[in-house]
């Protein structure tokens, strides 16, 4: 069900809201947290809609998102309820702000926020130069950012790396995560020699390239030398770990399967298809608390990084 | 090797998945109905969730004359049909690459070998390292000729750099006797750190849940005890009947298919002591604890009651009675529905009853443990304004509508004081349920983990022996079990056994 408020405020939608509860049975409850999404209105408000709605299946939430319209009107609020079929199991508040109300975005936010429940801010695109001085940012335990898909995503893991606050997270970090998975599992084998080089390759704007080459080296405390990839594949090419037995490659031509290569044992092939927004957002609502790994990786491991200019030096594919 | 440290690990690393080593698995009868609808699909969703550790091989065993490709067909229509995540045709080429048949019978050894011989190509071409678990999904029966089989092969063997693992599935013997002799068989070829007994129930994540509920807070714990409680019913209900299960269910009856493992574990879970750390260890300590602290209520005669449902109507279906249902003999005395009465005497239970129940073709299909409280010693209103007033209640819903519902007393609007029983809910939602992970991922991942936590170990199994045998052995002298009509919550006599201490069973 969606329901229109052409200019309204945040007290009426707060009265329809409990009105629709009272109506439809206990719509509302059990919502674990709040997730505002902040947006310049237009097509992909409805991207990041949806992503939220396939999210709130596994972490029930309110969605307030904030889509910000032409700034030279005169300030109005359009409000948009959805419930039910339309709204995942979330339910969906769309706030449309216009005119000198776009500064003030979070003066609708803060009425209409779950009580006694964590706040999630998510910027889908372009993201505040310092996300937890932002106004909606202060709201929130946990800022969600996406540098890769600012205009210049490099400079904008930069800015994410001098503003980090606790709570800062990035979906160019959460895109890594299965990549760090089979990494670490390689590890975990004997035998347990140390990682005495590393390499990263993969696009040159690709940001998660940039922080798992961040991560090996902050945790690895060895230089890593990031550079292009051998082809113009997408993302993150491939990563050798440079052991005294051999090398452990982990490589991913196409961007879809990847393939595990180590000394004196079979290569192995795996599925390790580039994430979409909804896995992502999945994945950093399950936790709320700081991430001290990304922090260490931004922080400690991206100064670490060689960037390298030449083709990597790993054996043929 | 247990000084080093994977540099890459960090326990505050909370984003980064356990994969399993490398490794494979073996099912014996995988074309069975479990293994098609629980075990396939459940392992598609975790290599879905890059969970499996590249490289796995999945091997099927069964008589059928099958080439690989037409099991890899099998396991593609199953997944196709039952899995929960959605269908990646990347992750499907994955698994399809370790796919392998091995044809033959429980007693040929030809198929032995070459099933070893098929293992051990499955280390070389995809790396699998000598780890292998052994899944048998097979009547416990054959038990002794596959693991004699599985010895005799060597497929059993391990050493120090490679493991070998056994799972297998309820029934676990029908009486502590048999029960000893097939922990005996199947400890002779592996030894019981190797050896997985699934009870699905433990893998639900509901039932985790209750030990989150109990231990991370400080609002249940404290009135968790005889003080407070006054009986406690776990009920398992199912509205389906027995058509086409006679094979397996005559003459084992409802207690021994689901009180002596279901309820039994999750009465142990609901009634442990906290344990020392969530360590495997500690927890079955304190599971052997309870179960051992726990005995059956006497006299049997009063405290027990067992019933057989007949033919009639059932939600707008005519549906045949057990006796008339194929393959049960006219005069089976097998069991649908059971109900027994537990006290476990330790200092916190002392005095507080468990009724257990479960039966087939009752009103609906649901599992739950309720947990009932005294009444308020004193009560400051008239008669009259607490007429409708029951007794408060914590119940934690394992299936379907999985959560947790407590039920107090709040007042009526109105001028006059009258108190009425509500609900207050918590879901985990319909659409939670959707990705939650279904209990054999759970399970089968831990095996290949090698983490026994959520698995009962010999020592459980014979301790639930124990407490159900001395029942079983009355009901044996007995003559027929009550007759109930199908749709209803079980005979008159479970009624009466309750109401005896003036209880009533819980509308479920």
């Amino acid at each position: 069900m969606i329901i229109d408020m052409p200019t309204t405020n945040t007290a009426k939608v707060n009265a329809k809201i409990v009105e629709l509860r009272q109506q439809g049975g206990a719509v509302a409850l059990g919502r674990v947290l709040t997730l505002v999404i902040v947006t310049d209105d237009g097509e992909k408000t409805e991207e990041a809609i949806d992503a939220a709605n396939e999210a709130s299946r596994e972490h029930p939430c309110r969605v307030i998102v904030v889509a910000r319209g032409a700034r030279e009107a005169a300030p109005r609020l359009d409000a948009q309820i959805r419930v039910g079929g339309d709204a995942g199991a979330s339910e969906v508040v769309v706030l449309r702000i216009y005119g000198e109300l776009v500064e003030h975005g979070e003066t609708c936010v803060i009425p209409l926020l779950l009580p006694d429940a964590p706040v999630v801010a998510w910027w889908p695109s372009e993201a505040p130069e310092k996300p937890a001085e932002d106004p909606i940012g202060q709201l929130a335990h946990r800022r969600i950012t996406d540098a890769a898909t600012d205009p210049d995503p490099t400079r904008a893991l930069e800015q994410r790396r001098l503003s980090y606050a606790e709570g800062d997270t990035d979906l160019a970090w959460t895109r890594l995560t299965q990549w760090r998975a089979y990494l670490a599992a390689a590890l975990d084998l004997p035998p347990h020699e140390e990682v005495t080089g590393a390499t990263v390759a993969g696009a040159t704007d690709s940001p998660s390239t940039d922080l798992l080459a961040g991560w090996l080296a902050a945790y690895l405390k060895i230089p890593v030398r990031r550079v292009p990839p051998r082809k113009n594949a997408p993302g993150i090419n491939s990563v050798v770990l440079e052991r005294k037995s051999g090398a452990v490659e982990l490589t991913r031509p196409d961007g879809k399967v990847g393939t595990l290569r180590q000394p004196g044992q079979p290569d192995r092939r795996v599925a390790l298809a580039r994430r979409n927004v909804k896995d992502c957002l999945v994945e950093e609502l399950r936790r709320l608390d700081p991430d001290e790994i990304y922090e260490a990786t931004l922080l400690e491991g991206l100064n670490r990084v060689n960037i390298g200019a030449e083709e990597p030096a790993a054996a043929p594919a | 090797m247990s000084t080093w440290q994977n540099p890459l690990r960090d326990p505050r690393d909370k984003r980064l998945p356990r994969i399993a080593g490398p490794c494979g698995l073996v099912i014996f009868g995988v074309t069975g109905d479990l293994s098609r609808k629980k075990l396939m699909p459940a392992i598609y969703d975790l290599a879905n969730r890059g969970l499996l550790p590249p490289g796995f091989a999945l091997t099927g065993f069964a008589r059928r004359e099958w080439e690989n490709q037409d099991f890899a067909q099998v396991v593609y229509e199953a997944v196709k049909a039952h899995a929960r995540t959605p269908f990646r045709q990347e992750v499907w080429d994955r698994l399809a690459e370790g796919i392998r048949f091995v044809q033959g019978t429980f007693d040929d050894d030809e198929a032995f070998d070459r099933l070893a011989e098929t293992v051990r190509q499955l280390d070389e071409e995809r790396g699998t390292g000598g780890n292998h678990a052994f899944y048998l999904s097979i009547p416990p029966a054959a038990f002794p000729v596959v693991c004699k089989q599985l010895a005799r092969s060597g497929l059993a063997h391990q050493d120090g750099e490679s493991w070998r693992r056994v799972v297998i599935e309820k029934p676990f013997g029908h009486d502590l006797e048999s029960a000893r002799e097939l922990n005996q068989i199947v400890n002779e070829v592996f030894p019981e750190e190797s050896v997985f007994r699934i009870d699905h129930y433990l893998g639900k994540e509901t039932v985790q849940n209750i030990l989150a509920l109990r231990f991370a807070n400080q609002l249940y714990e404290p009135i968790w005890n005889a003080n407070y409680v006054d009986h406690v019913q776990i009920t398992m209900a199912e509205d389906i009947g027995l058509g086409g299960r006679a094979g397996y269910y005559d003459g084992i009856g409802a207690a021994r298919d689901v009180i002596q493992n279901h309820l039994l574990q999750l009465m142990a879970f609901t009634t442990i002591e906290d344990p020392v750390s969530f360590s495997p260890q500690s927890l079955r300590t304190e599971r052997i604890k309870v179960l051992a602290a726990t005995k059956p209520a006497q006299p049997f005669s009063e405290t027990t009651a067992r019933g057989q449902y007949t033919g009639g109507w059932q939600g707008g279906k005519k549906v045949p009675g057990l006796l008339e249902e194929e393959g049960f003999p006219p005069d089976s005395k097998t069991e649908t529905f059971a109900a027994i009465t537990l006290e476990v005497n330790t200092r916190r239970w002392a005095g507080v009853p468990f009724y257990l129940r479960t039966g087939k073709r009752l009103g609906r299909r649901v599992t739950e443990i309720a947990v009932m409280f005294k009444r308020a010693p004193h009560l400051p209103f008239d008669q009259t304004s607490t007429e409708e007033l029951g007794q408060n209640a914590v119940v934690i819903r394992i299936q379907p509508d999985e959560g947790i519902t407590i039920r107090f007393g709040s007042k009526v609007p109105g001028t006059t004081m009258e108190v009425r029983d509500v609900t207050m809910d918590f879901s985990y939602g319909r659409a939670f349920t959707e990705s939650s992970p279904e209990a054999y991922e759970r399970l089968i991942l831990d095996v290949l983990l090698g983490e026994p936590s959520l698995f009962p170990v010999a020592d459980e199994i014979e301790r639930s022996w124990e407490i159900l045998d001395p029942i079983l052995e009355f009901w044996s002298q007995q003559g027929r079990p009550d007759p109930y009509a199908p749709g209803e919550w079980g005979p008159p006599s479970a009624d009466k056994m309750l109401a005896r201490t003036g209880r009533t069973w819980r509308h479920p």
